[in-house]
């Protein structure tokens, strides 16, 4: 009786799973010229016109934004459900100090990680073994190379630029994991730290069914978005109005590859805007649109995820001040580096 | 009687686990006691990192994720009774 109750419940539930990924592709497919035609046809407005391409940048931007975040992060939850915290620390116990980092910064890509969960994640490393700098490249490169900025940069703006965020990103947890081992800094960890005993780094096995992997990614991509809703669309509506009303000529003269201070003044604007790193894409894409730099644009993008106060002030429990300036520093100078080698890159003479 | 730990510092997941954890002891309808474990020493001795962690009589049976009460629920029915 069970297991025929069980199959029938089975199957609808991946009835709808499909009926899901059919009515995304369809609504994927119909955003753009359903856009055009609501704004140029209905509303009457005319392309090229101030008014005109404002409208038609928020109603495009609304269902693809939208319709980015709900199907990749599903996909890339649904992923990571495979990395637990808990089996990566057994992959990196008694791993050489090179091959620990940078398996570290690789597997904080894939990892999921909330700034709630930082400090259990960082006593379970260190209880376990885990040199000091491995943590680090993890805790750096975990937020750094944050999942939904990094669908949003694929979705709007192509792999390139979605590719070269991950690498910088990397390169950036690796070198900071690879100094914070270096300079040793095992004393400025809280002492109760180290008397703690834990389970050593054994793993815990946890039973899921593929539909439980669904069921949990999709519950998590449905509150992600719900939470960051709002601001999505005052990002959007703001990006509406630099698409439409923003002359390029000052864009330029601000955010342009010609100012120098541009990469450390956006790398500031950026952290208060922690938390709300999807909202302010879809201005960073006007932005970028009307002749922001790419290198200027990445920093921001990093210094958002990354930069994180919440995260420092939670962090503060588990380790002292030194290091803590060591990371946010570590981490502040290796954004603004990437930014100015971007900016040198694409546009030196 | 059944001991249930919810571990977490307290964030959101952290109280949704909780609610469906006394959901599910009122839907078996066993005697059952919900323990709120705060102390991060104390949550990562049992081996985990990522919260809200659950464990049911001594035994972790989920973590990183919020499980419906129908899982708490069937997971409550299956394990063995304490002696007491």
């Amino acid at each position: 009786m069970t297991t025929i109750a069980l199959r029938q419940a089975r199957l609808p539930f991946w009835l709808g799973v499909a009926g899901a990924v059919i009515g995304w592709l369809i609504a994927w497919f119909v955003a753009a010229p359903l856009a055009a035609w609501f704004a140029f046809d209905l509303l009457g407005l005319e392309p090229g016109t101030h008014i005109g391409e404002a409208v038609a940048f928020f109603l495009y931007d609304v269902p693809k934004v939208l319709l980015l975040l709900l199907g990749i992060v599903t996909v890339v939850t649904l992923i990571r459900g495979f990395f637990p915290p808990e089996k990566v620390r057994g992959a990196l116990v008694g791993r050489g100090e090179l091959a620990g980092t940078v398996g570290a910064a690789s597997l904080g890509i894939v990892t999921p990680f909330c700034s709630c969960s930082a400090v259990p994640l960082f006593i379970g490393f260190v209880e376990a073994g885990v040199p000091l700098g491995v943590t680090f490249a993890f805790l750096i490169s975990s937020p750094m190379v944050n999942e939904v900025a990094l669908v949003l940069l694929w979705g709007l703006f192509g792999p390139g630029i979605a590719l070269v965020y991950m690498v910088a990103g990397l390169t950036v947890a690796i070198a900071g994991g690879i100094l914070i081992g270096k300079l040793h800094m095992e004393r400025y960890v809280e002492d109760y730290v180290w008397a703690l005993q834990g389970t050593g780094g054994a793993s815990i096995e946890m039973k899921l069914t593929p539909e439980d992997r669904v069921r949990d990614a999709w519950t998590y991509t449905r509150d992600l978005v719900r939470r960051i809703l709002p601001y999505i669309l005052v990002g959007i509506g703001i990006g509406a109005f630099i698409h439409g009303f923003v002359p390029t000529e000052l864009v330029v003269a601000i955010g342009g590859p010609g100012n120098p201070l541009a990469v450390p003044f956006v790398v500031m604007l950026a952290i208060p805007l922690y938390s709300n790193a999807a909202g302010t894409i879809p201005i960073v894409q006007a932005l970028l649109g009307k002749g922001m730099a790419v290198g200027t644009t990445l920093a921001f993008m990093m210094a958002m995820t990354a930069i994180s106060l919440p995260e420092f002030i939670i962090l503060k429990k588990v380790i002292k001040t030194p290091l803590l300036a060591v990371f946010g520093t570590i981490v502040t100078i290796g954004i603004l580096m990437i930014g100015y080698l971007f900016n040198f890159l694409i546009y030196a003479p | 009687m059944h001991t249930i730990e919810v571990l977490g510092s307290g964030c959101a997941n952290c109280k949704r686990l909780e609610a469906n954890a006394r959901e599910a002891v009122a839907v078996v309808g066993i005697e059952a006691e919900i323990i709120k474990v705060t102390d991060y020493g104390e949550i990562t001795a049992r081996g985990i990192m990522s919260t809200p962690g659950l464990v049911i009589d001594g035994k972790v049976v989920s973590y990183g994720r919020v499980p419906s009460a129908g899982d708490i629920a069937q997971w409550l029915t299956e394990a063995p009774v304490a002696l007491s």
